[in-house]
């Protein structure tokens, strides 16, 4: 018995791999791909839609009514709808074959907010209309012109915090008659950063180290350290005239508080909330001291960010939130 | 989905189009609110953007069917059968919201527009009804979401109907060549399909021919192997009448009668092919005399031919006939009393002349000659010959003295039966209009003739045509039913280009109306094979499409991949090779800033300067100041890319910088 299923598997094994050397489009339905994704005609399927099964039906109803009445005339309005449909087949084809995915951008997101993704096709030699992706069950529509490149954007519901994966994408079409079904699956390896959501109210910092309870963010303790590029939100007092005269564009002082002016977020202290409800506090610090300019330190079980501030700061922070394993 | 307006209005113009090849049968009232649900949909739909409600669409789909019992009396059969469809069409775009509904609407109307080919087979209607293919299809295609933006959309669908059925066209020939024939239909019989046709009858009234007799559609063409004989022995018989009833000629139905007269032939033998075009009944026409009965045909005792089924759609047959011939010389006594019968009571006046010709002595040949001089005397030729009384050979012999083929023909077999002269009448085409592009002979139903036959003792039965003994200037109405046409024809230059035309007309029968499982069995001759079976057409249309999908395939497949870029590359690229034609070397490391410093220093001077410099910074600021160009600007730049004005050449070698 298993004597006899070990060649059978192998059989199996080996007309299994020789599917993925000739037909890339199985394996990747579970593999991620790097992009560009050029949709080679390999990987693109075919089957007649619902109405184009129907619609040959009928065709061959009025195939045998002419026939049957013998009449000529019929027989051939029959035949050139027949052969329009079957063509039909082909144009779809060509709007699909050679569609290359050239790049995907997103923005991070918090969790409740819409991820917004965008895909951009490369330029295209010819004229694609009526494409249509299909994420998440929703279509989105799409043409692109001859000579030029199109993108696609949709907004992906971000339901838990980490990576947010859009996994398999079907890009299809029925043009231009809906009698075939064209599509190839696309599963381009991209992830979108889902950070954690913010607790709101935001509840008051926590004391630091010393004692203090936050204190009111003047600029008497900063110590310069630098210039920077204007960012507007930036108090004008900070504003460094004389420098900004000297060059072309607005330039900011920009400080490093002190060490004990540092706020610090601390994963361990917030003993009585759940792991979950600790994360999105600490969110809610992060951005709460970014909006006030102050600047924080992070401690998590395994790692301690800051202290530090700006986008750089946050980002690393909010991600490290966002990674953080669940509690089991 | 739901349909925006502007594709509920392709499916609305597609349902209408449809129709609009059934209209000209529909009865006109029906057919005008069949129109009218169109517009009164579309206005409906903008004003409420709903469906019409349930609650009227039942009572009108009931409607329908009632006014289709009760106009044809029944809902089954060709013509019932396609006014329900296009009635159920129409009232389809009443619910019709969604892309579901639009594509069933769209396939219905296919279905509807192949029924109207059942009805009329003609060239010109058949490439109308396969030309509105390209709306149903630019209707299906406007269904698709995402079209390209277009000034018209409409034309971008209407492109791609025809780009479809254009590249369709040599995968529909092949399957049209070659999908194997029925040599008998799987059910019914196309003879329930009996529509009223205008053509000979075997009934003949004095006067009835008059709308046969300017009819100017064809009746049948004939195809001649060899010589084609002369106009005035162009006698195509139909059917022979032998019993009159005072007012009209008829004929018994058919008796099986075994002993045919036989034919001695006077002349070589005539080989033709006539096509007759359909006629409902079940007689052939051949030309006077007949000798053998065509395939599935029989022929009767007195020569006319019977087909086993009616004519209800075109025939082909080859015939051979002898134009000189000589009959039989006996007669059947019950047919010699047959041909001597008159009505009792009828006309006493034309009875008396004819046996006042006898009781002056004259034998049978003086006695017709009589006959053919009384009506060369006095008699007038006319379409529009007066109304006649109860004894319709007296009045028409002694008072109106004008008529045409049936008159005369009538009034002579009477009077050859009161001398006592065997005589019958003979319907059937007289000339035709020979085409000479198209190597044969047309004959129309304005063609229709009635002479008569007499039989004379040791000469059998002998063609007599009363009405080519009328004096040709008393003919009134250039007709031809007298001389046979092509003489009288001349005068009309619309009728000699609807001759000519008749030759397209001819050729589309030919090839596509009247290809048959026969013909197709010939297709495959120059392969070598004779009598092409079933299974050879299979293969030949299985190795045919299979090639055509082959090469459509291999042409689809081809890696097409954009290697130069997108639409502005492309334009800033002729700007670059337009300059360079000009003496500006085009350098690839350049960019498009330091490409022109280099402009400005070239043409310094130069008027067209300042466009130049426009265009550079055009291109800089939509390659390189925006995320993508809009394809308006691109096709914008590209334009005023090939409008510009060209600077003056440089000089052949330009002096390097230093």
């Amino acid at each position: 018995m298993n004597a006899a299923g070990a060649p059978a598997a192998s059989l199996r094994m080996r007309v299994l791999a020789m599917a993925e050397r000739r037909l890339p489009a199985l394996t990747r339905l579970r593999d991620r791909e790097p992009l560009p994704i050029h949709l080679h005609r390999r990987r693109i399927y075919v089957l007649p839609s619902m109405f184009g099964i129907v619609f040959a039906i009928l065709l061959a109803v009025m195939q045998l009514g002419a026939l049957n009445f013998a009449n000529n005339p019929a027989l051939l309005l029959t035949c050139l709808l027949a052969a329009a449909a079957w063509m039909s087949l082909f144009a779809g084809f060509r709007t699909l074959a050679d569609l290359q995915l050239e790049a995907i951008s997103s923005t991070p997101c918090h969790v409740g907010e819409m991820a917004q993704v965008s895909f951009r096709f490369a330029v295209s030699a010819r004229a694609r209309p009526s494409l249509r992706m299909r994420c998440g069950g929703i279509d989105h529509p799409f043409a692109i012109a001859a000579g030029s490149a199109a993108t696609v954007n949709m907004a992906l519901a971000s339901e838990r915090r980490g990576w947010l994966r859009p996994g398999r994408l079907r890009l299809w079409t029925d043009q231009p008659l809906g009698l075939f079904v064209i599509w190839s699956w696309l599963n381009p390896d991209i992830s979108i950063l889902v950070f954690p959501a913010a607790e709101s109210p935001v509840p008051p910092f926590p004391l630091n180290a010393q004692g203090q309870s936050e204190r009111s963010s003047s600029g008497d303790g900063d110590e310069f350290s630098g210039l920077r590029e204007y960012r507007s939100g930036d108090p004008q007092r900070r504003i460094a005239w004389k420098a900004s005269a000297r060059h072309e564009s607005l330039l900011v002082r920009e400080s490093e508080r002190l060490f004990d002016d540092d706020l610090h977020f601390e994963h361990a202290t917030l003993g009585g909330l759940d792991s979950e409800a600790r994360i999105r506090r600490l969110t809610a610090w992060i951005l709460a001291a970014e909006a006030a300019r102050r600047s924080y330190t992070l401690e998590l079980p395994d790692q301690r960010l800051g202290p530090g501030l700006g986008d750089l700061h946050r980002h690393a922070c909010l991600r490290a939130l966002a990674l953080m394993p669940d509690a089991t | 989905m739901r349909l925006d307006q502007r594709q509920f209005n392709l499916l609305a113009g597609t349902a209408l189009i449809a129709v609009a090849t059934h209209l000209m049968r529909l009865p006109p009232w029906l057919a005008v609110s069949l129109v009218l649900i169109a517009p009164w949909r579309m206005w409906s739909r903008q004003r409420t953007g709903k469906a019409i409600s349930v609650w009227l669409r039942v009572p009108l789909v009931i409607a329908l069917v009632a006014v289709i019992i009760v106009t044809y009396g029944n809902i089954f059969g060709r013509e019932p059968g396609t006014a329900l469809a296009c009635g159920l069409l129409m009232l389809k775009l009443l619910e019709s919201e969604k892309i579901r509904d639009a594509r069933a609407a769209l396939g219905f109307a296919a279905f509807v527009m192949m029924s109207a080919l059942l009805f009329t087979q003609t060239m010109g209607f058949t490439l109308l009804v396969c030309l509105s293919l390209v709306a149903l299809l630019a209707a299906l295609n406007a269904l698709q979401p995402a079209p390209l933006a277009r000034r018209h959309p409409l034309l971008g669908n209407l492109r791609s109907g025809l780009l479809l059925l254009g590249f369709g066209l040599p995968l529909a020939i092949a399957a049209f060549l070659f999908v194997p024939r029925l040599s008998s239909p799987l059910w019914g019989s196309p003879d329930t399909f009996a529509d009223a046709r205008t053509g000979l009858n075997d009934r003949m009234t004095p006067g009835s021919m008059t709308e046969l007799l300017v009819d100017d559609t064809p009746a049948l063409r004939v195809h001649f192997d060899g010589e084609v004989p002369a106009n005035s022995a162009r006698y195509f018989r139909a059917l022979v009448l032998w019993d009159f009833d005072g007012s009209s000629w008829t004929r018994e139905g058919w008796r099986p009668q075994l002993d045919l007269e036989t034919v001695e032939a006077g002349s070589a033998e005539t080989r033709y092919e006539i096509t007759l075009e359909p006629t409902n009944r079940p007689w052939l026409v051949a030309l006077d005399v007949p000798l053998a009965p065509p395939e599935n045909a029989r022929m009767t005792y007195d020569r006319t031919l019977y087909a086993r089924n009616r004519i209800d759609q075109l025939r082909q047959y080859q015939l051979r006939s002898v134009l000189g011939y000589r009959l039989d010389e006996s007669i059947d006594p019950r047919d010699r009393a047959r041909a001597l019968r008159l009505p009792d009571g009828f006309n006493p006046k034309s009875l008396a002349l004819a046996r006042q010709w006898r009781a002056e002595g004259r034998d049978d040949n003086r006695v017709i000659q009589a006959a053919m001089e009384l009506f060369n005397a006095s008699f007038t030729y006319t379409l529009s010959a007066p109304m006649l009384g109860r004894d319709s050979v007296d009045d028409f012999l002694f008072d109106t003295r004008a008529g045409y083929c049936e008159h005369y023909s009538s009034a002579f077999v009477v009077l050859m039966r009161a001398a006592g002269i065997p005589a019958r009448v003979v319907t059937g085409y007289q000339g035709g209009w020979w085409n000479a592009l198209g190597n044969y002979l047309l004959v129309r139903q304005s063609d229709a003739h009635a002479w008569a036959e007499v039989w004379l003792q040791g000469r059998g039965w002998v063609r007599m045509d009363p009405t080519a003994a009328i004096n040709p200037a008393r003919i009134e109405a250039g007709e031809t039913a007298t001389s046979g046409g092509q003489d009288s024809y001349s005068g009309s230059w619309l009728r000699q280009i609807r001759n000519r035309l008749d030759l397209v007309n001819h050729l589309w029968t030919r090839t596509i109306v009247q290809f048959n499982a026969l013909r197709q069995k010939s297709l495959l001759q120059p392969l070598g094979i004779g009598a092409a079976e079933q299974r050879d057409l299979l293969l030949a249309l299985a190795v045919l499409v299979a090639s055509i999908l082959l090469a459509a395939t291999i042409w689809v497949m081809r890696s097409v991949r954009s290697k130069d870029g997108d639409a502005l590359d492309a334009a800033w690229r002729t700007l670059r090779q337009r300059l360079a034609r000009r003496g500006l070397t085009d350098r690839a490391d350049e960019g498009p800033v330091d490409y022109l410093k280099r402009i400005r220093a070239s043409w310094a001077a130069d008027p067209a300067l300042p466009a130049l410099e426009q265009l550079v910074r055009r291109y800089v600021d939509l390659r390189y100041s925006r995320g993508a160009a809009d394809v308006a600007d691109v096709q914008a730049f590209a334009r005023s890319i090939r409008e510009i004005r060209a600077p003056r050449a440089l000089d052949r070698n330009p002096r390097r910088a230093t």
